[in-house]
């Protein structure tokens, strides 16, 4: 299985098994990259089909598990029936620093428990009076955000009335979160819903809500970290390194991040985003609004981080310039010493990758810088300019999937035999029955970081622990043919 | 690609190694990243240490307890999940089931990755995937699709479908929706494709299992009532995360030689075993033992609360007695084969019996460690009161007894235990409560030990009280839903639980080095 045809006939193998209708859908979201081609061929942000085995989420999971949940020193409310909270809760490794209960809150859960009585007669009542609730019970919460179940789009609540009410009352943000689960095809979603309340509900304000740091004035080289939820720490290490090239990050939006920071981002002079598929509503309105620029980056393993660092500091001074080159110089040493002790144990191992909305582009290179190929790649809720920019990360016969069905997947592991499959928690033990090595990489499999040079450090080693793991080696019978 | 099967692990070359890699535990207590973290502080508009401080006192306060109970409205780390879990749970038992859950898709996608991070299992389920259209209009499209797209896909012998609250609040009805699925084809007429109304509104998980398992039976046993009964017995776990439990239970039937049938028998679901391939279904009560199970002598369930409509479906379509008994603990276990003996007319295997002498005798062991000690205990109410039986007997004192569903019965059955017995008088049992109001009882009223589920982490942590993980989800332990806690085997796994985590408190509490005090060897 080389070359682009014998791909391509391996597709559509796999798609027989669908029902018509489904196999016409599902064929055009899967392609296999050619040279010279100018798109991925996968049509993406379309429904999943139902009854297949999508591993998407919803809205609700968008808005509150990746762009408003990380933010620490909030109260995010579930609103609705008990369940969405509860397994979203405290899962997602949004590491922070503060006291949890006291002044933060992210491994909190906090619900409206919906019963049927809410249904019934509404559940505005039981929103303004939890929200009183939790003013008296947290008083240094910087604020709440509601986000929406399903019930509460489809019975007619109006939250955005009980927002603008609590906020007067408690001089706090209070931000409707339109979220309900069933809408939009993905999380995806919840991401645009989220950071559209931060344009309409908390920037409009940001003058009045913001507190300055003692002192402060703008600087030259305020830039803030965008779409970065610091899953394992992520975001730290991207902050230091940010900080060793000579600039000074106002915000973290939004790990580790607080409603403070959210509200300084007017102030800096460029938002330098990570996960462009959660965040980039956000920064085009900032560019839009206050001629904020943006950039991406990406600080998956030493060659990107050094193209990263060159190119953000092309925004600057030759100051900056002379620092990144300094500080990419200051971490070669170490990095070969990594690369020689990891790239012979991992030289030519194949990976399938299969994520969210930037991993399965961003990662690849970093595989690269361990010898290693990646031969199929997708999305679980990414869009077209997503596999746009994927382009530029893929070789020749590489296998794109959209949306990939559980089924799709593993038939294509089967035929392709990965040594690795990296994707998320749902798909990790289908793999290791098979006795495919697999890492999570939507939670770094409990590990991390892994961004910046500290974080490749830790990525090669789990790499490295996964595929050369003994336990493979005892999985055959030894009595059995 | 290299074999995993036959794995050899290249040896290292190259250059100087580069030692100890500092990940997530070691990086961040460096002095680099503190210095970090105090320098982005006065970017996060933070409050001031003092006063951070002050609060966090305060909310250790019987002032703030009681605003805490105060509270109406508002929940706080809640002690549990929604209808559509337990459906899920349920149906995973059966031979070559297909969970479907429908509604929309993010559910799914929940119920999976939570009982996946449990089990450390594959999970496998499908959803309608109904979005805005579907609000307007209805899910029968998505339905009908759903059902033939995971028909002809996946191939399972049925397909158990539950509803989630977005389908449960535009009233969709699913069973005249199967049936046009059927009528039209894109099913056959003759597949099982049982239903439930699980909507996450009403009740918890328990509740969903029990609307699963009952809309499981009622398609399953149509028409199957014989004359005669079949001469086994039924037997029902309830929402029992412990697939040790289900083979204890079997175990001990082979032993009497007992002919069963156990409604839903998930243990291999969610404990299959590596072999290389991955297999799908492993759901290990078949079709036909489950449709023939309206037949038996007698239904024995294991949790009362959790099952009352599957009980009553039984008694009066299959005329079936049905037993309730809880066979945790040593009491527990004994009337249970007590009454199991005497039902069947099968004497108690010897076996037990000394399994029973076994466990006693560990219990007389480790009992000076257990006595007297306070514990807090929360969970499902069933679970709960299992927990709370083997700590009287052990002479530990339940005080705090939490659940996070209001339900009379069971909060009274709980008190007249704990009344009954003398290290049960000074415990409060609370019903529809969470895990915040169980911090400020913690920090009121200390507790030696807490038992739950991981949630319960962040309350040892906030108020230093060791927490023994016995329940559902344990995500931060492995394995644990491997080991009985049913009968003398798992009463013997649970009292080595209990004491030893005494023990491992003991030792946290008296390894200070510069003083060998209270740090003892044995113990």
């Amino acid at each position: 299985m080389t070359t682009v045809d014998d791909r391509k006939e391996l597709i559509q193998e796999v798609l027989e098994a669908y029902p018509a209708k489904a196999k016409k859908l599902r064929s055009k979201h899967l392609d296999v990259h050619a040279e010279g081609e100018s798109d991925c061929g996968a049509k993406s942000n379309k429904k999943s089909v139902p009854g297949v085995m999508t591993t998407r989420g919803c809205a609700f999971a968008g808005a509150k598990g990746v762009v408003y949940g990380p933010i620490k020193d909030m109260i995010h409310v579930s609103h609705g029936p008990v369940g969405c909270g509860y397994y979203s809760w405290a899962g997602r490794r949004n590491y922070y620093t503060g006291t949890t209960g006291v002044d933060s809150f992210g491994t909190m859960q906090f619900t409206s428990d919906f019963q049927e009585r809410d249904i019934v007669f509404g559940g505005d009542k039981k929103l303004a009076k939890l929200i009183d609730e939790a003013e008296e019970l947290f008083p240094l919460n910087q604020g709440t955000t509601i986000e929406s179940e399903c019930p509460v789009g489809l019975i007619g609540d109006d939250i955005e009335a009980v927002a603008r009410a609590k906020a007067k009352e408690t001089g706090k943000p209070v931000i409707p979160v339109r979220c309900e689960g069933f809408r939009g095809v993905s999380q995806s979603l919840g991401h645009h819903i989220a950071n559209d309340t931060v344009r309409d509900w908390v920037l409009p304000k940001a003058d009045d809500y913001r507190k300055l740091p003692e002192g402060f004035e703008p600087g030259p080289y305020d830039v803030n970290i965008i779409g970065d939820y610091n899953i394992g720490g992520d975001a730290w290490p991207s902050r230091k390194l940010l900080e060793a090239i000579g600039l000074r990050v106002l915000c973290h939006f939004s790990g580790d991040g607080t409603f403070n920071e959210v509200v300084m981002t007017p102030l800096a002079k460029i938002n330098l985003i990570h996960c462009y598929r959660s965040m980039n509503y956000i920064c085009r309105f900032m560019e839009e609004k206050y001629g904020i620029g943006w950039m991406e980056y990406n600080f998956f393993g030493p060659t990107q981080i050094a193209k990263s660092l060159r190119k953000i500091a092309e925004q600057f001074d030759d100051v900056i310039q002379a620092k990144v080159e300094e500080v990419i110089t200051s971490h070669q040493a170490r990095v070969d010493q990594i690369i020689a002790k990891y790239r012979p144990r991992l030289e030519g191992k194949t990976v399938m990758i299969m994520v969210g909305g930037l991993r399965p582009r961003h990662v690849i290179p970093a595989f690269e810088d361990l010898g290693m190929n990646v031969i199929g790649t997708g999305y679980e809720f990414g869009h077209g300019d997503d596999y746009k920019r994927t382009l530029e990360y893929v070789n020749d016969g590489t296998v794109i999937y959209d949306d990939v069905s559980g089924y799709e997947f593993e038939e294509f592991a089967k035929q392709l035999k990965p040594d690795l499959i990296a994707s998320g928690v749902k798909e990790k033990y289908v793999f290791q029955k098979m006795a495919v090595p697999f890492r999570q990489m939507h939670s770094w499999d409990y590990s991390g970081p892994y961004h910046g040079y500290e974080g490749f450090e830790v990525f090669a080693r789990d790499m490295d622990l996964a595929i050369n793991n003994p336990t493979w080696g005892l999985v055959k019978t030894p009595w059995e043919q | 690609m290299t074999d995993n099967l036959d794995n050899t692990i290249p040896t290292p070359c190259g250059t100087e190694d580069p030692g100890r890699i500092k990940d997530h535990f070691e990086l961040f207590q460096t002095d680099e990243y503190k210095e970090l973290f105090a320098y982005k502080r006065q970017f996060e508009g933070a409050h001031d240490p003092e006063k951070i401080a002050e609060i966090g006192e305060w909310t250790k306060s019987w002032e703030y307890r009681e605003k805490n109970f105060a509270r109406e409205s508002l929940t706080i780390n809640p002690v549990k999940a929604c209808q559509p879990l337990g459906a899920l749970f349920v149906a995973a038992g059966f031979e070559e089931t297909l969970p479907y859950s429908h509604g929309s898709q993010g559910c799914v996608a929940y119920f999976r990755s939570h009982l996946t991070r449990n089990y450390k299992e594959p999970f496998q389920a499908v959803s309608s995937s109904m979005t805005e259209d579907a609000a307007v209009f209805g899910g029968l499209n998505n339905l009908k699709q759903g059902l033939e797209n995971a028909y002809t896909l996946y191939k399972p012998k049925m397909i158990a479908l539950c509803t989630t609250c977005m389908a449960e609040v535009i009233g969709d009805d699913i069973g005249a929706y199967i049936a046009t699925a059927k009528n039209e084809g894109h099913i056959p007429e003759d597949f099982p494709v049982p239903c439930a109304h699980t909507p996450s509104f009403v009740g918890s998980h328990i509740t969903g299992y029990d609307n699963m398992l009952k809309g499981i039976l009622t398609t399953l046993t149509k028409d199957k009532k014989a004359e005669t009964t079949n001469g086994k017995y039924n037997f029902n776990l309830g929402f029992d995360p412990y697939v040790g439990n289900t083979r204890e239970l079997k175990r001990i039937l082979d032993l009497f030689g007992i002919d069963h049938t156990i409604l839903s028998d998930n243990s291999d679901a969610f404990d299959s075993p590596n072999t290389g391939e991955f297999k799908m279904y492993n759901g290990l009560t078949t079709l036909e033992a489950a449709g023939d199970s309206i037949n038996a002598e007698g239904s024995f369930f294991f949790q009362k609360y959790t099952t009352p409509k599957s009980q009553e479906f039984l008694a009066k379509e299959g005329g079936q007695k049905t037993y309730n008994f809880r066979p945790f603990g040593i009491r527990g276990t004994d009337e249970f084969l007590m009454n199991l003996s005497t039902i069947t007319g099968k004497p108690i295997p010897q076996e037990l019996q000394v399994e029973r002498g076994r466990a006693i005798d560990a219990m007389t062991d480790s009992q000076s460690w257990v006595h007297g000690k306070r514990v807090a205990v929360y969970g499902d109410p069933d679970h709960v009161i299992t927990l709370i039986n083997l700590l009287l007997e052990f002479g530990a004192e339940p005080v705090h007894v939490l659940t996070g569903t209001l339900n009379e019965p069971f909060a009274a059955e709980a008190r007249e235990i704990l009344a009954a017995s003398p290290y049960g008088k000074d415990a409060t049992v609370w019903c529809g409560k969470d895990l915040w109001h169980l911090r400020s009882l913690l920090f009121t009223e200390p507790v030696d030990l807490l038992i739950g589920n991981s949630y319960g982490k962040f309350l040892s942590r906030d108020t230093g009280t060791p927490l023994l993980r016995i329940g559902y989800p344990i995500f931060d332990r492995h394995h644990m839903h491997r080991y009985a806690t049913l009968g003398y085997q798992g009463a013997l796994n649970q009292i080595t639980w209990l004491v030893n985590a005494f023990l491992e408190e003991a030792d946290a509490k008296t390894g200070v080095v510069g003083q060998d005090i209270s740090f003892d060897l044995i113990r």
